[in-house]
């Protein structure tokens, strides 16, 4: 019989176990620290068609993926999601539709049920009207709400999904209120990552390592005192861990991520990475992108890995951190993640903390992702790279929409 | 922590898979798995017999009986080995004690 702690975890033994579509990336709301690229809008290239995705869904599954994430953008802008999610359940995925909520009717949420989807996770972005509505540049608080209701009330398990960051962090035990009201299962404050949009915004929405402690314990209580009706996580934002995360289990190693143009990438900020090269399912099999292409092996293994790194007895902990935030901070996505404390670029992040907060700095207005700040943002950059990153954020704040604030 | 969410499983309770999970045979991992949305599990052959009997309707009496009956010989071993599974479980929050 079992001994405690023989329950197997899985590790990818080489298998994308998790794929994730990002079916487009138009969307309804403009979220100042959207993790799709700074220049989305600059890409005209097309969308690909249904058929198109349902050869990357039969390919994924002949590679042993297990869970499928439809996302975007705002995947419900595709009209053709329920058929996707339809297909992608008769081959034996996992569906999770990670939606902001815009768009999902009564009539939509019944054909995902009969379609078969296993579950959603809705975004939402504080507990107050005004400031949702502010932040996402649209009217989207009461809707978001109705919508979590409906999505309880069609059986579904439900994951929320609350980005955060400065604006909203001391807003934890209202949302968590809130939360409960909904019958919500699963509950996440996902300090945000610090990449395109979020980078772009980010001396005003790093939040301090004060308010983060507050809201820590606000998660803490709410835990002892919730018990096993919902569960709650608080990803922490690694910018205060001291230890970078274990992005993506490595790369590579089990995610990966489509782009609306096909485009295959290890994870969905990928692309911020200048010098490596993004070929499309439209030009190659899935499996020659995942097993052979030169990207995705790139960074697998730990031979490209700095010496910092390479000699660390924790590399097979978080793999060196994050390749993205790596490139974004220092240049080269080959170095180790500046979020840990070994790395001889770490000052870069205690730097980045201190001008977020340095006294009388002055308040700059939030970028907002909309189309036209996405094609001025996008002619700043010199590569297809999709990032605003550190020291753009003067160009930033030149293009905001005073209308959309 | 509160108190019910921690005491240990006791024989006349019934446990049963948390809704968010979907329990099922996988043929490329040749195992059963849990997933979930923010996770995939691999169970091993126990742990999948475990939690296939955790249907809210078994107690966990009658469970321990049917894995002494799967696997004779040290009763005892086998029942300990239920218990600690089941917590285990429950505290991972892939089972859930019915009220
Ligand atoms: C990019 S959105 C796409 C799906 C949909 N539009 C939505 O907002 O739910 C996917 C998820 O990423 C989250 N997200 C967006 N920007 C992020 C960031 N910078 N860091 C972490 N999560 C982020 C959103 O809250 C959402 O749950
Ligand atoms: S994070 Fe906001 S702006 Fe970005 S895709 Fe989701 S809803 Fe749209
Ligand atoms: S030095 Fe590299 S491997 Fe070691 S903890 Fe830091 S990021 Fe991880």
């Amino acid at each position: 019989m079992p001994k405690d702690g023989s329950v197997v975890r899985l590790d990818g033994q080489g298998k994308p176990l998790w794929l994730v579509l990002e079916l487009t990336y138009r969307c309804p709301l403009k979220c100042p620290w959207c993790s799709n690229p700074v220049d989305y809008a600059r890409d005209e290239t097309a969308e690909l068609s249904t058929a198109e995705w349902k050869r990357v869904l039969r390919e994924g599954r002949e590679l042993g993926a297990l869970q499928l994430g439809f996302t975007g953008g705002e995947p419900l802008l595709r009209d053709d999601l329920e058929e996707l999610v339809a297909d992608a359940r008769a081959l034996g995925y996992y569906t999770n539709l990670i939606t902001s909520g815009v768009g999902l009717s009564e009539a939509r949420l019944s054909a995902l049920k009969a379609a078969g989807l296993n579950q959603i996770q809705l975004s939402l972005q504080s507990s107050e009207r005004e400031l949702t509505d502010t932040l996402v540049g649209a009217r989207a608080h009461d809707l978001k709400v109705k919508v979590a209701h409906m999505i309880k009330a069609h059986g579904f398990p439900m994951v929320l999904n609350v980005p955060v960051f400065r604006q909203n962090i001391g807003q934890v035990e209202d949302i968590l209120r809130l939360a409960e009201e909904i019958g919500v299962d699963y509950l996440e404050f996902a300090n945000i990552q610090y990449y395109n949009w979020a980078m772009v915004n980010r001396d005003e929405l790093l939040p301090t390592r004060e308010q983060l402690q507050a809201a820590e314990r606000a998660v803490q209580a709410a835990r002892e005192r919730l018990g096993d009706r919902m569960t709650i996580y608080f990803v922490i934002p690694d910018y205060y861990e001291g230890r970078p995360k274990a992005c993506m289990n490595g790369w590579g190693s089990i995610h990966l991520t489509i782009a609306p143009d096909g485009v295959a990438m290890p994870c969905q900020e990928a692309r911020v990475i200048e010098g490596l090269e993004f070929p499309s399912i439209r030009d190659n099999s899935l499996a020659w992108l995942w097993n052979e292409s030169p990207t995705f092996q790139k960074f697998r293994g730990d031979e490209w890995m700095s010496p910092t790194c390479r000699s660390c007895d924790e590399k097979e902990k978080d793999f060196g951190g994050c390749r993205c935030q790596a490139f974004l901070l220092t240049g080269d996505a080959a170095n180790t993640d500046p979020a840990c404390s070994r790395s001889p670029h770490h000052h870069l992040i205690a730097e980045a903390i201190a001008k977020a907060h340095a006294p009388g700095r002055r308040i700059q207005p939030l970028v907002l992702r909309n189309d036209r700040n996405s094609r001025l943002l996008g002619e700043g950059s010199g590569t297809g790279g999709g990032c605003g990153a550190a020291g753009r954020a003067d160009l930033a704040v030149a293009v905001v929409e005073p209308s959309d604030v | 922590m509160n108190d019910s969410a921690v005491s240990p499983p006791a024989a006349g309770e019934r446990y049963a898979l948390n809704p968010m999970y979907l329990f099922r045979w996988e043929p490329t991992q040749d195992a059963h798995v849990l997933l979930y949305p923010e996770g995939i599990v691999k169970l091993n052959q126990t742990a999948g017999d475990i939690i296939e009997r955790c249907d809210g309707k078994r107690t966990v009496a009658e469970l321990v009986a049917e894995l002494q009956q799967r696997y004779p010989g040290d009763e005892e071993r086998v029942a300990e080995g239920v218990y600690t599974f089941l917590e285990v479980f429950r505290a991972k929050g892939w089972i859930r004690r019915q009220a």
